[in-house]
């Protein structure tokens, strides 16, 4: 018989970080079955993919750093990684977009960074940024949502979209976009509702005239809004298991909401208003599922509220000011860039170093 | 500003903390037990902090129930007692209960079950005493705080200046331990009177006793004792004035029950509950006008006090799943913890953890001979099924849920960067000194790391440093000092030579003058010169002939004394250069004889004990020859191989 | 005309600046330690001279004049991290001409062999050795630095250098290095301590 020794504490909470990412999946699943029914069958093409090329390369990454893929891999962050990527892209594009975003997220934003843990930049964020601005066209082509096409693609479709940009009977992805849009001759290629703003309020049209198509019905345009309502359950649920502390949402969603308020009460023609902003593009999903990656967010309380705040004044400015309709990725690795001085500047007082009042 | 709690007021709340399961039951289930004496006791000679105390008893000596082992060190250190009668079997070194396994000197006491007690001193009249003398006897009853470091009672009391509010700490919010609980279910009143006594010797206005909300029985035992008190109040007497009842108003014991929430059971952390109030950095509780004391140190005041008892025993909780019959037990300070796991019915596992204290702060053990010492609160031997073994070491993904839960507000996350990085700097600016290691940070940790070890390993890496730094800088000065001291020696001795060259040249010039003067005086001068003469030489046979002879009567006979000091100087250097060369001789004889005899020198040394000291001494002068030869046969080697060296690259 | 302007604008911003360069040099000097008392502080005052030099400031000095870093076995590895950092300089590994890291030590006389011949006591760096001529000497553990240097000159080879025991006060949490004890299955006794009591 021998005697085990073991440093205190003996006792462990049984959530390991696996587990935290297991939650982080299971709670995205709302807006992924909301996302999968607007948007069809790409979706789910996009995640397999996505997953594969991630474990591949997280793999590969970690055996060229000398590390055993077993244990790296049981973490789960590569492939929370791949699923939080490819919700963000759109479900139709050609399958070598989310390769290339993939691989950049794991091997350069991840791995060249030294590893889950040391990376400044959020992954899936940083690779959607390189996607977005290096393949602009495929990057915005939204497929209109289930309701509002004029013939939504079959599984098989989706598959030769996807795989070679063509159905099987031959439709481009342009043509497969057109959007029957009932009161007007022509059909348009769809955009996103904040892409349809974007350009039309560019094109000197006010709000309520950009508001007048027809996929702007309840909250916040048809589809985005059930997309966004499917994460913020899932975000809840995120908040109930304690996976994420409340923190970085609601600072995100307040500070984002406030701007919108300000903005609607000052330029009401020409600022889109709050259930817009919050409803529509990625608000929830950034709020819940991109802001709260731990690793490239700030530590401490304090420092996670002004950290979210950030981000949700950044997004309202980009999407306002901006060259691009949505900034969720762009107001995140931002706000990455400032966590070190956020930090910095936030560090709780130490037990026994208040200054005392009198 | 007055620190002041009422029964109603506000309880805080300190930052972080975590809700582990408790797990008290069963151990807290049953009284406390008391098993047959063990057959074999271990007494450590180090309990405490402080010095060691000296030891006064030796090996065979038959000790009494309570008899002091030791005398004190400096420091106020604590004598260490006997826990029963019985005899002294060993001193020797003995596995420490320490979590680095390390020995330490231990009295090994083989009872003799007679149990008979040293002569007990209660101190019957208290009041009639000075807080000195009161505590002057605490400590010669050896008594430490029985909660955490062992930090000796008297001391503590002694060091505590205007204090407010004297806090009686039955808190115990580790899981699995029950120690403090069963003793304040069945013990309350004289905890209660224990406190008083502390409360007396601290003069605090106020008596607070802080228990956890899991403990109600304790509570309920704690607050029939104080409305027993309250009737019975040996205070009562000087009822009659209102400044006496306003007094006794203070004295009545303050019940506070504390919410569930490790670690609130520490000190810094139940202050902050209680009060609101920060002990402040790199100081004491006293600072802000509290004291703290452990249910058990009231305990054992009360028993040293009233009983004269020392503190000879301390309640152990035995627990864990591969315990048979978990619960609590009154040990002897020195019971060997094997001796407590076997009489709860101990069935080891395959790689056993045996853990001294609770699961979040207590440390594994390796040998189950480790005695129990003043703060073993519990000895823990949990199932892998019950206390996951932890598991590898995964990276940190800076979640934060280590800041969350730290009680002292600091970056855990923060601090495991610098200390793997080891920047102790950097660790000394994020306050790694304030960390607790109360295990709360590494019990959420979701990647399993370490955390604590960490900071343990980092503080006594720190501590060790800043020893080194200073032993560092006392050789500095000292080899400065050296230095200096050297410098000044060569300073003087070229000062004397300098002086004895202008004496040389006085003397010379004064012969001279003193030749011409001599011509008045032919006859004496000649004399002088005859004897002079003799001296010399006389000089080199100085063996036998004592040198002072001719030198003194020299300086009687003549005036020219100067020159016959001298003479008398050469002879003295003359007589030790032949006593050296005899000695050398001498000293050449003998070794001669020890190497002739080096084989037989075991016997003869024997034979001869008398002669040891000389022996040693030959053979010292032997191997110093041999190491010269050795040397030089090396050098010789040495020589040979570079010739053969710069032979063989010649021919290469 | 325009480059004259150019000429005459950029002088007067080079100008600024360097009165405004020359005033913070001024203004915000950080008062240090000579190099040399920096460099001396973080070597391990052992003064055994196993770099070459008689103790620790000549080396110190010699640092400070270009010599390596890495002559100081007694500070290890860990000195000439710090040296290299304060320097800026790259750290070396230690260089093995001047000894290996070794275990602390100290001095200790085996006093009934000392012949009290005060050879050791001139050797001693830091004056750590007590004792007179024919008197027998003795040394003063805790001011010795475990240089070694008495050992030599001792012409009967009375000194020891004794490894310094760690106490558990200064126990640096080793717990990879704890020796596990194997126990017998049948019974709890430790094989360590033999008389130790039987369970019963």
């Amino acid at each position: 018989m021998s005697f085990y020794i073991a440093s205190s504490p003996h006792h462990h909470q049984r959530r390991t970080t696996a587990k935290l990412m297991q939650w982080v999946l299971i709670a995205m699943l709302p807006g992924f079955l909301a996302q999968l029914y607007f948007f069809g069958w790409g979706v789910i093409l996009q995640l397999l993919l996505a997953i594969a090329v991630a474990l591949a390369a997280e793999s590969l990454c970690l055996l060229a750093r000398d590390r055993a893929p077993s244990t790296g891999l049981q973490d789960n962050t590569a492939i929370v990684t791949a699923a939080l990527l490819a919700v963000s892209i759109p479900p139709l594009a050609p399958w070598w977009i989310i390769v290339i975003g993939t691989l950049f997220s794991i091997v350069v934003v991840k791995h060249l960074f030294g590893g889950v843990g040391h990376n400044i930049f959020n992954p899936a964020m940083a690779g959607y940024v390189v996607l977005l601005i290096s393949f602009p066209v495929q990057m915005t082509a939204w497929m209109p949502p289930t309701g509002l096409a004029t013939q939504a693609p079959s599984f098989i479709d989706s598959l030769y979209l996807f795989l070679f940009q063509f159905t099987s009977e031959g439709f481009s992805l342009e043509q497969m976009r057109r959007v029957d849009t009932g009161a007007m001759l022509d059909a348009v290629v769809m955009a996103t509702p904040l892409d349809h703003l974007k350009t039309q309020l560019s094109q000197g049209a006010t709000l309520s005239e950009a508001m007048q198509h027809p996929q702007f019905t309840g909250l916040a345009g048809m589809g985005w809004q059930w997309v966004n309502l499917g994460y913020l359950l899932g975000g809840l649920l995120l908040l109930q298991q304690r996976i994420i502390q409340w923190h970085i949402p609601v600072a995100l969603i307040a500070s984002l909401a406030f701007c919108a308020l300000l903005g609607s009460i000052l330029a009401p023609d020409y600022l889109p208003g709050l259930s817009i902003h919050l409803f529509s593009g990625a608000t929830m999903f950034a709020a819940f599922f991109i802001a709260t990656d731990p690793v490239s967010a700030a530590t401490s309380s304090k420092g996670k509220l002004i950290y979210a705040g950030l981000i949700g004044v950044l997004i309202y400015v980009i999407r306002s000011y901006g060259g691009y309709p949505d900034a969720v990725a762009f107001a995140v690795l931002l706000a990455n860039l400032c966590v070190p001085v956020i930090d910095q500047y936030t560090r709780p007082v130490t037990y026994g170093h208040r200054k005392e009042q009198g | 500003m007055a620190v002041e709690i009422s029964a109603t007021s506000k309880l805080w709340r300190f930052p972080g903390g975590i809700h582990p399961p408790e797990r008290k039951a069963p151990a807290n289930l049953n009284n406390i037990q008391r098993f047959p004496l063990p057959p074999m006791l271990f007494i450590p000679l180090h309990q405490h902090i402080g010095e060691d105390g000296e030891l006064c008893v030796a090996v065979g000596d038959y000790v009494l129930k309570g008899q002091p082992l030791t005398i004190p060190g400096v420091n106020n250190g604590l004598p260490v007692h006997a826990t029963t009668s019985g005899t002294i079997t060993a001193i020797h070194e003995h596995p420490l209960n320490h979590p680095s396994g390390l020995t330490g000197l231990t009295v090994c006491l083989e009872p003799d079950g007679k149990e008979a007690w040293y002569p007990r001193q209660p101190l019957n009249n208290m009041d009639a005493l000075s807080q000195r003398e009161v505590l002057q006897h605490l400590q010669a009853m050896g008594i430490a705080g029985l909660g955490g470091a062992g930090f000796p009672t008297a001391r503590k009391v002694a060091g505590a200046k205007n204090i407010d509010v004297l806090i009686i700490n039955g808190v115990e919010c580790e899981p699995y331990i029950a120690s403090d609980d069963r003793l304040m279910r069945e013990h309350a009143k004289e905890i209660l009177a224990g406190s008083h006594i502390l409360q007396k010797l601290t003069f605090a206005k106020q008596l607070v006793i802080a228990i956890e909300d899991n403990k109600p029985e304790a509570a309920a035992a704690f607050r029939e004792a104080i409305e027993q008190f309250s009737v019975t109040a040996d205070f009562s007497a000087d009822g009659a004035d209102p400044a006496g009842s306003a007094a006794r108003t203070n004295r009545q014991p303050i019940l506070k029950i504390v919410p569930t929430r490790y670690p609130s059971g520490g000190e810094k952390q139940l202050i902050q509950v209680l009060t609101g109030k920060q002990v402040p950095v790199r100081g004491l509780p006293a600072d802000i006008g509290i004291l703290m004391q452990n249910v058990a140190t009231a305990y054992a005041v009360e028993r040293a006090v009233n009983h004269g008892e020392p503190l000879l025993e301390r309640v152990v909780t035995i627990t864990g799943e591969a315990v048979k019959n978990p619960g609590t037990a009154w040990a002897l300070l020195g019971t060997p913890i094997d001796y407590l796991l076997a009489q709860s019915g101990f069935k080891p596992g395959k790689k056993q953890r045996v853990i001294m204290g609770g699961p979040m702060m207590g440390f594994t053990v390796t040998n189950l001979q480790i005695p129990v010492i003043k703060t073993t609160n519990c000895v823990l031997a949990p199932t892998h099924k019950e206390l996951t073994p932890p598991q590898a070491e995964m990276a940190c993904i800076r979640c934060g849920a280590c800041e969350i839960a730290c009680p002292a507000s600091l970056l855990p996350q923060q601090l495991q960067w610098l200390a793997k990085a080891q920047d102790y700097a950097g660790l000394k600016q994020h306050h790694l000194a304030d960390c607790i290691e109360c295990g709360a940070c590494a019990y959420v940790c979701p990647s399993q790391i370490p955390l604590v070890q960490y900071y343990r390993q980092a503080k006594a890496e720190i501590r060790e440093q800043t020893i080194e730094q200073q032993k560092s800088e006392i050789a500095r000065q000292r080899f400065e000092a050296r230095q200096a001291r050297l410098e000044r020696e060569k300073e003087e001795r070229l000062e004397k030579h300098r002086k004895a060259a202008e004496a040389r040249k006085a003397a010379q010039a004064a012969r001279q003058s003193e030749a011409t003067a001599t011509e008045q005086d032919p006859v004496k001068a000649a004399l002088a010169r005859v004897k002079a003469k003799k001296a010399q030489q006389t000089a080199p046979a100085a063996n036998t002939e004592s040198p002072q002879g001719p030198a003194g009567s020299a300086s009687q006979t003549t005036p020219e004394h100067k020159v016959d000091q001298k003479t008398d100087q050469k002879d003295a250097v003359a007589a030790a250069v032949a006593r050296a060369k005899a000695k050398k001789a001498e000293r050449d004889r003998l070794a001669q004889a020890e190497n002739n005899n080096e084989a037989e020198k075991p016997i003869a040394a024997k034979n001869a004990p008398d002669h040891d000291k000389k022996d040693a001494v030959a053979a010292a002068v032997a191997r110093a020859k041999a190491k010269k030869a050795e040397r030089e046969r090396l050098a010789q080697a040495e020589n040979n191989a570079s010739t053969t060296n710069t032979k063989g690259s010649d021919n290469g | 005309m325009s480059w004259l302007v150019g000429i005459i604008a950029l002088s007067a911003i080079a100008l600024a600046a360097g009165l405004i360069l020359g005033f913070a040099a001024i203004r915000f000097r950080v008062e240090s330690d000579p190099i040399v008392e920096q460099i001396d502080g973080l070597l391990p005052q052992t003064q055994c001279g196993q770099c070459g030099y008689p103790g620790c400031r000549p080396y110190a000095e010699a640092i400070a004049n270009g010599d390596e870093l890495n002559k100081c076995p007694p500070g290890g590895q860990a000195t000439i991290d710090q040296l290299a950092d304060l320097l800026g300089r790259e750290a070396k590994p230690l260089d093995e001409a001047h000894g290996e890291e070794a275990q602390k030590t100290v001095a200790v006389i085996r006093e009934d062999e000392c012949i009290g011949c005060t050879k050791c006591i001139q050797a001693c760096p830091v004056d750590a050795i007590l004792g007179a001529a024919k008197q027998m000497h003795t040394v003063i553990a805790d001011e010795c630095t475990g240089c070694d240097l008495c050992v030599e000159p001792c012409p009967v080879d009375c000194i020891d250098m004794v490894p310094v025991a760690t106490k558990p006060e200064r126990w640096k949490w080793q717990l990879d290095q704890i020796p596990v004890a194997v126990v017998d299955a049948g019974q709890n006794t430790a094989t360590s301590a033999p008389s130790a009591s039987k369970v019963s």
